[in-house]
């Protein structure tokens, strides 16, 4: 079994026109036994930049800990926000997960911290290789934010349904130039 | 000196010539077992037989192809993630099953039927393997129907389940892996005997096989009694399925003039709706949290 199969929990990260995306599911399982049907993946790092951490959930703790910490330092230190550009090499060097952030902007790093700059969409977890079915099947280049909204929501619904460690619901963050649109989505409860 | 050695000597072209004539004398299990001779033909020859792998050890054998914890990428997957579960009661036998195929972490189908119809008036369950399962109890169900031509009357849920256990058994340790459940209802009333592919036969009132069997007897051992009303078993068979969070529960009841199919429920809508069409009734903890907070109780000062 691998680590990622143990609490399971996937996240998919995708571009638009002057927006970007990221959506999770909501379950926390203990292998096969499904646990919580709340349990947030995605976590706001500034107001512009969200970080998603599918993953062992004792970890995804920990880590959201550790990005908190390095962000107010960072932030102490330079007197200015973080770019989603540095701190996706802050989430690199720290060695972990995916990031969604803005320019449209999403990176991905594996579990080891190997950076992906993508210019369409990333995915991380355990419905891994079936998000990137999904989703090499539904987006386009320059949705809008509504039409963002629906590609990556429907890429994950149908994705999750096709794995066993991921599902229970869906929580998608659209994030916009001077806001961020947050939208819980009831999905297949097996 | 010579005929004698001719005749017990194990190599040379003569003993080959006798093995070989052997071999096609006893090569398989005759035609007649199968048809017009009714399977006395397997009486006659014991025990029907396959040809098994020309391995030393068969289980050994199947063991490296289906064991997929210590191998992901083997061979040939066993069906896993399963829970069904059959029980007695005052209006007859309640048989649920789950639906959902999984290998490993994918999903590979939500509509799986795991009850085989083995007659109108008998059913089997699958857990184990779907393929052992599948052609044991069809041939379980040959057999059940050659009994009736022969005795002009119906075979008994003992007896049929009997049959398939000492068949299973004459395989032991072979690599048949089977977790069933045969329920029926004959003239001693409603039936249930479980049966695996150890060999083991249980009469009971209650039974439960699969992965989830643990889930689904917990739910089951709570709400089960005796003079359970046919609604209230059939909503006992739901939600013992809903633990164990399948895409779909399949329900039959079996009844004096044989098995009725009920229904086949969509696990999210009982979740989010229960079995009725009330919106917000469903059976998922969040939903029933919610209900008891959205319509506090007044109390009573």
């Amino acid at each position: 079994m691998s680590i990622m199969e143990y609490n399971g929990g996937s996240v998919v990260a995708m571009v638009g026109k002057d927006c970007v995306a990221i959506a999770s599911d909501l379950r926390l399982g203990n292998q096969a036994l499904g646990i919580s049907s709340n349990f947030q993946k995605i976590f706001p790092v500034t107001d512009r930049i969200f970080l998603g951490l599918p993953g062992l959930a004792t970890d995804v703790t920990t880590l959201r800990e550790t990005f908190r910490f390095r962000v107010n330092m960072y932030t102490i230190k330079e007197e200015r926000e973080i770019e989603p550009e540095t701190f996706a090499h802050l989430v690199s060097s720290t060695l972990y997960e995916p990031t969604g952030g803005f320019r449209p902007f999403i990176a991905a790093t594996d579990l080891i911290g190997c950076l992906n700059f993508a210019k369409d969409f990333v995915v991380a977890g355990t419905a891994s290789t079936k998000l990137y079915g999904t989703a090499e099947g539904l987006w386009e280049p320059d949705l809008d934010p509504e039409q963002l909204f629906e590609t990556i929501s429907q890429t994950m619904l149908n994705a999750v349904d096709r794995d066993a460690y991921s599902g229970w619901g869906v929580v998608v963050h659209v994030i916009e130039k001077d806001k961020v649109t947050t939208r819980t989505l009831k999905g297949r409860m097996d | 000196m010579n005929s004698l050695t001719n005749r017990f000597s194990t190599t040379g072209p003569l003993s080959e010539l006798k093995r070989a004539q052997a071999l096609v004398e006893n090569e398989e299990f005759s035609d007649s077992a199968w048809g017009s001779e009714a399977g006395f033909g397997s009486l006659a020859k014991g025990v029907p037989n396959f040809t098994v792998p020309s391995v030393p050890d068969p289980s050994a054998f199947l063991r490296l192809h289906t064991d997929d914890h210590a191998d992901p990428n083997c061979r040939i997957k066993i069906q896993h993630g399963t829970t069904t579960l059959a029980f007695r009661f005052q209006g007859g036998v309640i048989v649920a099953v789950d639906s959902r195929a999984t290998a490993g972490s994918y999903v590979a189908s939500g509509t799986v039927k795991k009850v085989i119809e083995i007659n109108p008036y008998l059913l089997g369950t699958m857990a184990g393997g779907a393929a052992d399962c599948q052609y044991w109890e069809t041939y379980l169900g040959i057999h059940c129907r050659l009994h009736e031509l022969r005795n002009h009357e119906r075979i008994s849920v003992s007896a049929a389940s009997k049959y398939l256990s000492n068949l299973v058994y004459s395989y032991k340790g072979m690599g048949l892996s089977m977790g069933t459940m045969i329920c029926g209802w004959d003239k001693t009333g409603p039936a249930v005997f479980y049966v695996d592919s150890d060999g083991t036969r249980l009469k009971g009132d209650l039974f439960s096989v699969g992965s989830g069997s643990t889930f689904a007897y917990g739910v089951l051992d709570q709400g089960y009694r005796w003079d359970l009303t046919d609604e209230e078993a059939q909503e006992l068979g739901r939600r013992s399925i809903y633990c164990c969070r399948t895409p779909r529960c399949l329900l039959w009841l079996t009844l004096e003039d044989g098995w009725k199919f009920i229904g086949n429920y969509d696990i999210s809508k009982l979740h989010y709706d229960g079995p009725g069409e009330t919106p917000g009734a469903g059976y998922g903890y969040d939903v029933r949290i919610e209900r008891s907070t959205a319509a506090p109780v007044a109390v009573q000062a």
